[in-house]
């Protein structure tokens, strides 16, 4: 026993002060792209027909960034000689709508809170049931890692819970395959109401990688309706955190 | 008989299509069953469209002694007598072959579909599905035992915790798991389908998702491959880098997995700790490519991000300090009786059912089997830094929870020396077009255990066929051995101590 807590005291109190202190992301992390038009050439679309899921467009009001699409992968960036994207250091990129995901300029609209009725159920104890519909593992890890002593997820009321018929709501990771479509609407049907859904990483918002495969159906909005959309691939644990506590409004 | 011996290449190299030996479909099967019962392992086998409408088996034979890769191929069209009855590691291979090609391998004790899609082949089924049915996954005739008191149990698709969806069904009698029967599937994506035609701007992405958790791994194959190829060759700086980066895989994923089966026998110190530690290593790879799973550092040609000065410094003080803490954490397991008591006689897997099933990475070296791609085919880095093999021989889930915290160790210490001494140079080079009609086979010692891919190249160069072996596709079947004669509360521990990848195996 006195190995035990000669351990615990070795390692120390290591839980982080969210959402107060500095994340202390590294240098090279990708966040939230911004993007100014300004240094957008007309007529080079270079960004635009090498982006690997075709997250970039083009239109009357300029270049756009889909970050329901978005690996974050930097090519864009990289690409750009007129340095018309660059990605930042921020790390909250969660929003309400899949068109708040549409990035123009330097700002977008996070994810406002549930409204007063839900949040009155919901927000000082939600329970989520985690759903892996074809997701690689990186999602998952990063959600699951929420549990551990650095984010404490336990602290804001959040937890999650083995069973859909203990849960509040879902967080779905993966395309949606077709193989898990079943299995991800009986789920659903069985969180009784009321309830929500969080689409975690690209493949959940679109498809991701696998947008228009044949095996999957292009995100879980395909399937049920999706309350918190959390881009990324896969979005930092802080990124589905920050989006988990708007939700909730514990963040704004 | 042609003698099979006659030709072979070395990890990462490709060969011409046409020096690859066509034999007979008899002379194939007894070919490779020789070999296997000779000691060599199946690395691949599968099937690809061949010029003349019809198929060509492939199969990849893996001799671990002499680090050499024997290639050799046959034509078959509908069906073909089935290896497995003489040589069980080609079972999920050849089920596999049959569900995407519809060729059916007659003789196959256990022919059931792999991963519930419809066949590649318009019109055509091994199981005489129509095409117009719907597939529905695990839908499908189980091992079923009868008898008092036998009863059975299903887990899954979506189980109890944050983890990929698979289905399990137990035989049992009261609490003891005769037989475990794993179908999985669900994960199914299509990415080898999809890699067909490449390389294009989604290639790199497909790879580095093929099993999220094994980005390193995967893209590191993927990239050995297209650089043999392309004839390129890549910086020994760059080498370097890819090697740290596979090591920080492996050290994240151990230490967590080493907390994780602290968790399920309710350990919560190294539980807790452990939790946290895998965190810090996957910060590290964070600091260097700024993804905590490496999306981005590997690329056709070398890496994407230089190893700075201080990113060096930063790191090797990172290093020591998770070391510490990982030390601590790992000790309190072996020395707490009662986390030995749990851990020690439970899911053993014989060494003679290891080599049978030819299964790799940790859970192999546990069985006390000697295989180790880093050390059996080096390539890149590992040609010149070598790790040795970590190995345990009692098979159960003792041996796997010490092989890793081994390993853990080895891997620190390669890191260490690679920061000492990285060389100078470029980390990344233009690389060429790929050559025409060639085959290349590329593997690597993942954190799970050996990852193969072998791409073939058409008349313009461009990937006719991409075949990817995640090192679960070989080792779910020693989930199910181990668990035999086991009680089923003890299958998370079991489960996790292989920690085998669901989508890797689905693809």
């Amino acid at each position: 026993m006195i190995k035990v807590l000669l351990a615990r005291l070795q390692q120390g109190h290591r839980t982080i002060c969210f959402p107060k202190a500095d994340p202390g992301l590294p240098e090279r992390f990708r966040g939230r792209p911004i993007l100014n038009p300004v240094k957008c050439t007309a007529d080079c679309k270079e960004c635009i027909d090498r982006c690997p899921t075709d997250a970039l467009k083009k239109d009357a009001d300029g270049l756009a960034l889909d970050l329901g699409r978005c690996l974050f992968c930097g090519q864009c960036a990289g690409d750009c000689s007129g340095g018309a994207i660059e990605f930042s250091r921020d790390y909250r990129l969660a929003a309400r709508s899949r068109t708040d995901l549409i990035v123009r300029g330097r700002e977008m609209r996070l994810a406002e809170a549930l409204n007063r009725e839900t949040k009155s159920v919901l927000g000082r104890s939600l329970k989520l049931r985690q759903v892996c519909a074809g997701g690689c593992n990186a999602c998952e890890a990063d959600t699951n890692v929420l549990s551990t002593v650095v984010y404490d997820l336990g602290r804001f009321g959040v937890q999650f819970v083995a069973s859909p018929r203990h849960a509040d709501g879902l967080l779905i990771t993966g395309p949606v395959t077709r193989n898990m479509k079943l299995a991800l609407e009986k789920t659903y049907d069985a969180v009784p109401d009321p309830k929500i859904v969080i689409a975690v990483g690209a493949c959940a918002i679109s498809g991701g990688p696998y947008i228009d495969l044949p095996a999957v159906h292009n995100g879980a909005d395909a399937v049920v309706p999706v309350d918190l959309y959390v881009p990324g691939c896969p979005p930092h644990p802080l990124t589905i955190l920050d989006g988990l506590l708007r939700l909730l409004g514990k963040v704004k | 008989m042609h003698d099979i011996l006659s030709v072979s290449v070395y990890n990462g190299e490709a060969i011409d299509l046409q020096k690859i030996p066509q034999l007979s479909i008899a002379e194939f099967r007894n070919s490779v069953i020789d070999a296997v019962s000779s000691g060599k392992r199946i690395a691949s086998l599968f099937a690809a469209p061949s010029s003349s409408l019809q198929l060509s088996l492939y199969a990849v034979l893996a001799d671990d002694d002499a680090g050499k890769l024997f290639i050799l191929s046959s034509e078959v069209s509908d069906k073909y007598p089935s290896l497995t009855p003489d040589c069980p590691q080609a079972h999920l291979f050849e089920r596999e072959i049959a569900e995407q090609w519809a060729v059916v391998p007659q003789g196959h004790p256990w022919l059931k579909p792999v991963r519930f899609h419809p066949s590649y082949v318009a019109d055509r089924d091994a199981w005489d599905r129509k095409s117009d049915e719907q597939i529905i996954p695990s839908v499908m005739d189980f091992f079923r035992v009868d008898g008092d008191q036998v009863h059975e149990v299903a887990v899954g698709p979506v189980h109890a915790g944050i983890i990929e969806p698979g289905h399990f069904r137990f035989q049992c009698h009261g609490e003891n798991v005769l037989n475990l029967e794993i179908s999985l599937g669900y994960q199914h994506r299509g990415i080898e389908r999809a890699l067909a035609g490449g390389p294009d701007k989604r290639t790199l992405h497909y790879v580095e998702t093929a099993a999220g958790d094994t980005t390193i791994g995967h893209t590191t194959a993927y990239c050995q491959l297209i650089e043999s190829l392309s004839g390129d060759t890549i910086s020994p700086r760059a080498q370097s880098l890819r090697g740290m980066a596979l090591e920080l895989e492996r050290l994240a994923n151990h230490a967590g997995d080493l907390g994780a089966l602290a968790g399920d026998v309710g350990y919560l110190p190294t539980s807790s700790f452990c939790g946290r530690i895998r965190g810090d290593f996957l910060n590290m790879t964070a600091l260097i490519c700024g993804s905590r799973f490496g999306r981005g550092q590997i690329v056709p040609g070398g890496v994407g991000f230089d190893m700075t000065v201080q990113c060096s410094d930063i790191l090797a003080e990172r290093l020591a300090h998770s070391m510490k803490d990982l030390t601590v954490a790992a000790n309190l397991l072996w020395n707490t009786p009662s986390v030995l008591g749990r851990f020690e006689n439970t899911g053993t897997v014989q060494t003679q059912v290891c080599r049978e099933l030819g299964m790799v990475g940790v859970a192999a070296r546990a069985c006390g089997v000697q295989t180790d791609c880093r050390f059996n085919f080096p390539a890149g880095i590992y040609r010149f830094a070598q790790i040795h093999v970590s190995t345990s021989n009692t098979g159960d889930v003792f041996a796997r929870a010490f092989v890793r915290w081994l390993e853990v160790q080895r891997s620190i210490a390669f890191i260490r020396d690679q920061l000492e001494a990285l060389p100078e140079g470029r980390i990344r080079t233009e690389t060429k077009p790929l050559s025409a009609q060639k085959l290349a086979v590329s593997m690597v010692e993942g954190w799970r255990g050996e990852i193969c891919h072998v791409g073939l190249t058409g008349p313009d160069g461009s990937l006719c066929h991409y075949k990817i072996v995640d090192p679960s596709f070989h080792n779910w079947t020693g989930l199910a051995m181990a668990l035999r004669g086991q009680q089923i509360s003890d299958f998370p521990l079991c489960n996790k101590s292989f920690n085998l990848s669901y989508c890797g195996h689905d693809l």
